[in-house]
This record gives structure tokens, sequence and C-alpha cells, in this order.
């Protein structure tokens, strides 16, 4: 066993430099050089330059005005990007019915004439807590409130809501998706 | 499932199998010692690499002093880990001056890495400081992986050689696992990953505005900085309100390249490969998922072009997809059919164009129900255990089918390395069964399959079950172990069920309700993943051993063939049957009751 002690040591330490500190280092070089904004966050800026978020990254809404995202399961407060979770709930969790009517009750009291079933991506948590898109069958179901609040036509505003849709990428992988806080920050330019 | 979702499978599947054979026969040239492409640059490093180390490329060792270099090895790395999270408060790189990790915590996570297991009882963004992940968690998830290789590789000489009592040198088949596959295949796939949106960078966390300010509740601190009571002992709350985000940042793509390559499966950060940083796209979504299962199925080609007979290698591959195309198609479904209790309330889970629909909590809406279900799948078949999508939230048939695949024994591809000698494993006690039913010596490869073999093939085959049937049995006995459980009934069971299945198998996912970062989950689950891979390792090296030492017998008229789909179907028979026997008296206790629960059988409904 000792004649095996020298190299192990020897080997840890060599690995140690090499996949610890050469790898990373030369993969954040390289990203910082090749994809500098998507290395730190795909952090957007608005047109006087002040940041406005990440484009990966939801933000809790729950405005009229605004488009609603995923419920988020993180703590203390939804969409806390500093402590990422999910709910964790079972399918067959008293709990998760309790949150899926209150979210419903939520989304029909805000919005009282739309009697559609609600899309279920908009009453149940995402796996990150921080998803940052909706189906575009949960904005078509907001759309609505959401024209009435800010007195736009339904129509100017579905097209927004299609500007911001996302398909498939590369028209096979994923699901179709609405980009929530880019579609929010597009609405307030409106004005 | 939708024409989509056979589409996405297909691909995938179809994808796999493509680069399966490239890879393997380049992996074969490496351990081979022949040159490759990369050899320019690399043998050079590789040949200083020996000289410091004052290792002789040429020696050759036993199967017991492979055995003992690869555990002093680990044994280092180990405690390396171990201090590392200890001691890094006053460490560098620590940008949101993370405290010191608790000793138990740290010894479960520095097992956990090192038995490639990755479990992780922590959440990595308020646990771990860009040290730990760098020069810590990062070298597990390469050194533990290549570890498992060099293993693998060790036994396929035991079939190769004959009258031999040399196995080949653990540094050497350890270093250029590292130098020639993992870490370039890593270098590739993390820039790729930062590309889609991935983070990768030493600044600290970011912060950015809210569009829309946020109120909440929280437990109101003394200036003591205790958490105050009112006179009933509740917490005193305060409303607060904030306008910023602090999004967690860090050297995430490094790692999560080799966390997939290595079928490690350590998220960066808490929620794994579901978090928009870690995998930000569709497209990073079908590259790490690719990523995972790609070196075991290339593994199956190297066995086979090793051994001298490419059919032998396609063969295990043949049984290994076979098993994963019939389970995905099992658990898309599964995940698809959504929850009935949740249509009474007027919700809409039908998939259309416009969503994806099914059971959504705890998914992410870019993956949807396929990406999300075929990632489960994929994870547990081999023992990769990161997830893209809350597995303690999926339908309980959904839950299932990943439990079972761990339960397996980590074969259907299984780790790096180590999948296939488990399945190998599996193989020489095929080839035992159907000798005992046809009364003829068992051989496997030329080589006679005799009682030590056996043996050692029944130990590696029934640790595993011991350590997850024992430990769950231990778990819901002692108070400790049931108050970490966060859903009700039987979905509560799947939970230590799931744990323990996810340990003793070296997968690392979990149901992540059970509150494990306790003393007692973090003990008992270190011990099922220590039991786990060194109780496998050893006795598959020792195998190799005999196996050198054997000569070869010429294939004749009564030797079974191990190439033919009898034999394809013969060795799934095995694997399942075992698999099967040993766990659904546990498994109907947890997500079989459960499902009829959900289908309104029985007393369920609180």
């Amino acid at each position: 066993m000792l004649k095996h002690f020298r190299p192990a040591l020897i080997f840890l330490l060599i690995f140690t430099v090499l996949t610890g500190v050469v790898y990373p280092a030369l993969v954040t070089g390289l990203a910082q050089l090749l994809f500098p904004n998507q290395a730190n966050g795909s952090l957007m800026a608005s047109a006087n330059g002040n940041s406005t978020g990440s484009r990966f990254i939801g933000q809790p809404f729950t405005g009229p005005g605004y488009f609603w995202g995923r419920p988020s399961a993180t703590g203390p407060f939804p969409y806390n990007a500093g402590a990422s979770s999910g709910s964790n709930l079972g399918q067959t969790n008293p709990a998760l019915l309790d949150a899926v009517k209150a979210r419903v009750a939520a989304l029909q009291a805000a919005d009282p004439d739309n009697k559609a079933a609600v899309p279920v991506d908009l009453v149940t948590a995402s796996g990150s807590g921080l998803d940052p898109h909706i189906s575009p069958a949960a904005a078509a179901y907001q759309l609505k409130r959401v024209a009435q609040a800010r007195h736009l036509s339904a129509e100017k505003l579905r097209e927004l809501v299609a500007e911001h849709t996302e398909p498939r990428q590369w028209g096979m992988f994923g699901e179709p998706r609405v980009n929530v806080l880019m579609l929010n920050l597009a609405l307030d330019a409106l004005h | 499932m939708t024409s989509n979702s056979f589409f996405q499978v297909g691909l995938y599947v179809v994808t796999l199998l493509v680069l399966a054979k490239p890879l393997g026969w380049y992996m074969a040239r490496v351990y081979e010692g022949e040159p490759v492409g990369l050899s320019r640059i690399l043998a050079p490093l590789e040949g200083l690499i020996y000289r410091l180390a004052g290792v002789d490329l040429k020696h050759e060792m036993r199967w017991t002093d492979y055995a003992i270099a690869m555990l002093v090895f680990n044994l280092l790395g180990f405690l390396a880990l171990f201090a590392l999270q200890c001691l890094q408060a006053g460490l560098p790189l620590n940008p949101q001056n993370l405290p010191a990790v608790s000793p138990d915590s740290s010894f479960n996570t520095a097992v956990s890495f090192a038995t490639n297991t990755n479990w992780q009882a922590y959440s990595g963004e308020v646990t771990m400081s860009y040290l730990t992940q760098m020069l810590g968690l990062t070298v597990q998830n390469f050194v533990s992986a290549a570890a498992g290789m060099a293993t693998l590789v060790a036994l396929i000489r035991g079939f190769t050689r004959r009258k031999a009592d040399i196995i080949g040198n653990f540094w050497v088949d350890m270093t250029r696992s590292t130098l020639y596959i993992l870490m370039p295949l890593s270098l590739v796939l993390a820039l790729v990953l930062v590309g889609q949106g991935v983070v990768q960078t030493l600044k600290p966390y970011q912060s950015v505005p809210l569009l829309e300010a946020v109120s909440y509740e929280q437990a109101k601190l003394g200036a003591d900085g205790v958490a105050l009571q009112d006179a009933n002992g509740k917490p005193v709350m305060e409303a607060v309100q904030t306008t910023q985000q602090v999004i967690a940042m860090g050297p995430a793509a490094s790692q999560v390249a080799i966390k997939q390559l290595g079928t490690n499966g350590g998220g960066f950060f808490n929620v794994n490969s579901a978090h928009p940083l870690e995998n930000p796209t569709p497209l990073s979504n079908f590259l790490e998922m690719l990523a995972i299962l790609l070196i075991p199925a290339a593994l199956c080609h190297t066995f086979g072009v090793m051994v001298g007979d490419t059919r032998q290698g396609w063969a295990i591959l043949a049984a290994m997809t076979l098993v994963l195309v019939a389970l995905i198609l099992v658990e898309v479904p599964a995940e698809q059919s959504g929850n009935p209790a949740l249509s009474a309330l007027g919700v809409d889970q039908s998939a259309n164009k416009a969503q994806s629909g099914g059971n959504t909590e705890g998914k992410e809406t870019r993956f949807g129900i396929t990406n999300s279900a075929v990632w489960a799948v994929v994870t547990t078949a081999a023992s990769n255990g990161s997830v893209n999508a809350m597995h303690d939230s999926f339908t309980p048939i959904g839950g299932l089918v990943p439990m079972w695949l761990m339960q397996l024994g980590e074969v259907i591809f299984g780790g790096v390395g180590s999948g296939l000698y488990g399945m190998i494993m599996f193989a020489i006690v095929a080839v035992f069964v159907s000798g005992l039913m046809i009364g003829r010596t068992p051989e496997y490869l030329g080589k006679k399959i005799e009682a030590f073999e056996m043996k050692m093939a029944a130990i590696t085959i029934l640790i595993p079950p011991l350590m997850v049937l024992g430990g769950s049995a231990v778990a819901v006995m002692v108070d400790v172990g049931k108050a970490a459980v966060f859903n009700p009934g039987a979905h509560g069971f799947s939970e230590i069920l799931y744990a323990f299945s996810s340990a003793g198998n070296n997968n690392g996912s979990a149901f992540g309700g059970l509150s494990a970062n306790t003393p007692f989950y973090n003990v008992m689950l270190g011990i099922a993943m220590l039991f786990s891979r060194y109780w496998l390792a050893v006795p598959v090296l020792a195998i190799a051993g005999s196996l050198a030492a054997k000569k070869v017998i010429p294939f004749g008229p009564g030797t079974l063939p191990t190439h033919t789909p009898l034999f394809v179907m013969l060795l799934i028979g095995t694997v399942l049957m075992v698999g099967a026997l040993t766990f659904i008296p546990a498994l109907a206790l947890g997500p079989v009751v459960e499902q009829l629960h959900l289908l309104g059988v029985g007393p369920a409904k609180g």
C-alpha cells in the first residue's frame, strides 16, 4: 500500500492542477473571449444602458397589466435567483391541489370574464423556480386581461406575443415558448 | 405521445448510436497505447506526468496492486475534497463569503463525488465557493470517471490475456482516460454550452432590477441576528419589499460538461440542469442528454474492439438500448397523462400545438414533457443522476421507472466504465445459468467461468440491493429517518426508497423533498455509496486477475455464442429478473400504491 501512496499523491496534485485549475481557467478565458454576454448570465440592457435582467432568468409578475410567468417555489420570495428550487410536491399531496386551486382562483379573480380552462403550466411550479418561459397557450389565456389593463387592442397585443414566441429550436428541439420578461419589457416599451 | 415526441426520442437514440462507433474505436486505440490525432499535443504532457510521478509506463500491475492503487488514490481524493469544504471560508475565490460546510455534509459530499455518485444533500449556489466547485468537485468529476473507465479496461484485459498475472497499469489507464477522452470532450462541450447561455465566470453574483417589485414576509431578526419570537413562541414576521434580483453565477459550464460526460451528475446549482443558467435551451438540453450516455455507449464498442470481436460489444449495446427505449415509451406517456385531480379544477392538461400539457409540476417550459421524461430515463439508466425536472413531482409511474432503472444495478449504460463492467457481471451470470441449462461448462469470450468468478459476480450483484433495501428498512424504522420525509403517504416512503436506490447504485438523483442534509442521512447514504462503489470495483478486478491467468478455450460446437439475439434476450432477462424479483415488494409499497391512490382507488385524498 505504501508504495502506491507517493504516486497517488502526485497524481492527485497533477490532476487537481490540470482539471481543477487549467481546464476551468481555459474554459473561462475562451468563454469570456468568444461569448462574453452568455458567459456572464445573458444580461439585457435597455437603450440607456440600464440592466433589465437576464433573458434566461424569469421574474415574478402579479399586476394585471403584465403577463404572469410560471409559479415559483423559491424562498423566501418567488424567482429568487440566488436559491433555485422546485416545489417537490408529490402528485397525491393535498398541498399540491390546494396550491393549484389558489392559483386558478387568482387568475380568475384577475380576469372574471375568462371561462376558459387554465393551461397547466400557468398553475404548476417550474423545476428551477426561475423558468423564464410560459407556453403559448398560457400567454393566449392572459391576452384579454393584459389588453384591457393596458387599453390595447387584442389584435395588437396578439402580434406582440407572436413576436416573442420562440418555436422549437431548429424546428425540432424542445417546446414552443414565450419569454415572459422580454414580452413584458416590450409591453412597457410600447408607451 | 405526440409525433414530435417520437421524433425527438428517435433522433436522440439514433444520434447516440451513430456516435458510439467512432468514439468507441478511438477509446480502444487510446487504451491500447496506439497513436491518435491528439497524441502530438498530449503525448509529451503524458510523458511528463509519468516522469513527475515516477511511474514506468511499461510496468503493469497484478490485480491486487491495481485495486490498491485505485483505492489509495480515491482515499486521498476524498480527504482533499473533505478538507476543502471544511476550510473554504478562509480560502480565496469565495466571492459570496460562504461559510465552511458542516463535517457530516462534507463527508457525504466527498464520498459522493469520489465514488462517481454525486448525490447532493446541499444546494450548490448557497453552499459551495467557486474554489470548492473547481478545485474540489470538478477534479473529482474527472478522476472518479477515469477510475471507473480504468477498472473496465483492466477487466477487458482479463479476457484478452492468456496465462498472464498482470492486467495493466492503473496510473496509465487513468491518465489516458482523463487526458485523451474526458478533457478534450469536456472542453468542446463546455464551450458549446456557454454559447447557448450556460454561465462561466469568476465574478460574484449579479444583482439586476425587478420590473415589478415583489413583497413578501420574512422572519424578523433581533439586534443579535437571532429570529424574534412572540409570546406564543411563533416567529415574528415582517413585510419586506424587494426591487432587486440577485442572480447566482460561477464557473458552471466547465463543471456541467464533465458532470454529464463522466456520468457524475452533480449540479453546479441546486436544481441541477433544470436551472436556466445550467441548461438554458432545448439544444443545450439535447447535448447534455447526449453527453450522459455517449461514453457508456461508446465503451461497448471499445470492449468489442479490444476483445477482437466487435459483435460482442454490439450485443451488449443492443441489450442496453432495448431496455432504454422500452422504458422511455413507458415514461413519456406516464408524464403526459398528467394528474386526474387537476382536470377537476378546470386545468387544461392536454397536449396541443400551444402547450405540451401533461404533468408540468417541477418541469421547465422549454423542455416540456418529452424532454423531461426522456432525461429522467437517461439519467437513471446511466448512473448520472443530474435532473432537468424534479423527480419528486413526477407521476407515480413516472417516478417508478427511474427508481427501478437505478435498482437494476446501473447496468443499462450505467456509469462510465462501471456500467459496462456491471453488465459484464450479468453476462457472466447469464452464461453460467445457460451453462447449467445445457449441461456444459460456461465460457465467456473464451474464458472458463468457474466458482471464483461466480462468487465475485454474485457479490457485485447482491451488494447494491443490500444497501438499498437494508438502508431503506433502517430509515423507516427510526424517527430521524422518517422526520426527513416531505410528502405524506406512500409517496413519503418512495422518497426514502429513492434516496437509497440512488446512493446504493451510485446514481445521485433524488426525490428532492427528502431533507437529506442531516447527520443520519449524510452518514447512511455515504456508507451506501462507499460499499456500492468499492465492493463492486474490487471483485471486478479480482475477476480480471483470475481470467487473465486462464488459457483461452477455442470456440467449439458446445460453446454458447454471446453475440446473437438469443443471448441479448438472455442478458436482458437476467438483468430484469434479478431487478424485478428483488425490488417489486418495495416498489409495491411506494409508487404502485400511490398510482392506485391517484386513480382514486382506496383511501387516498388526504
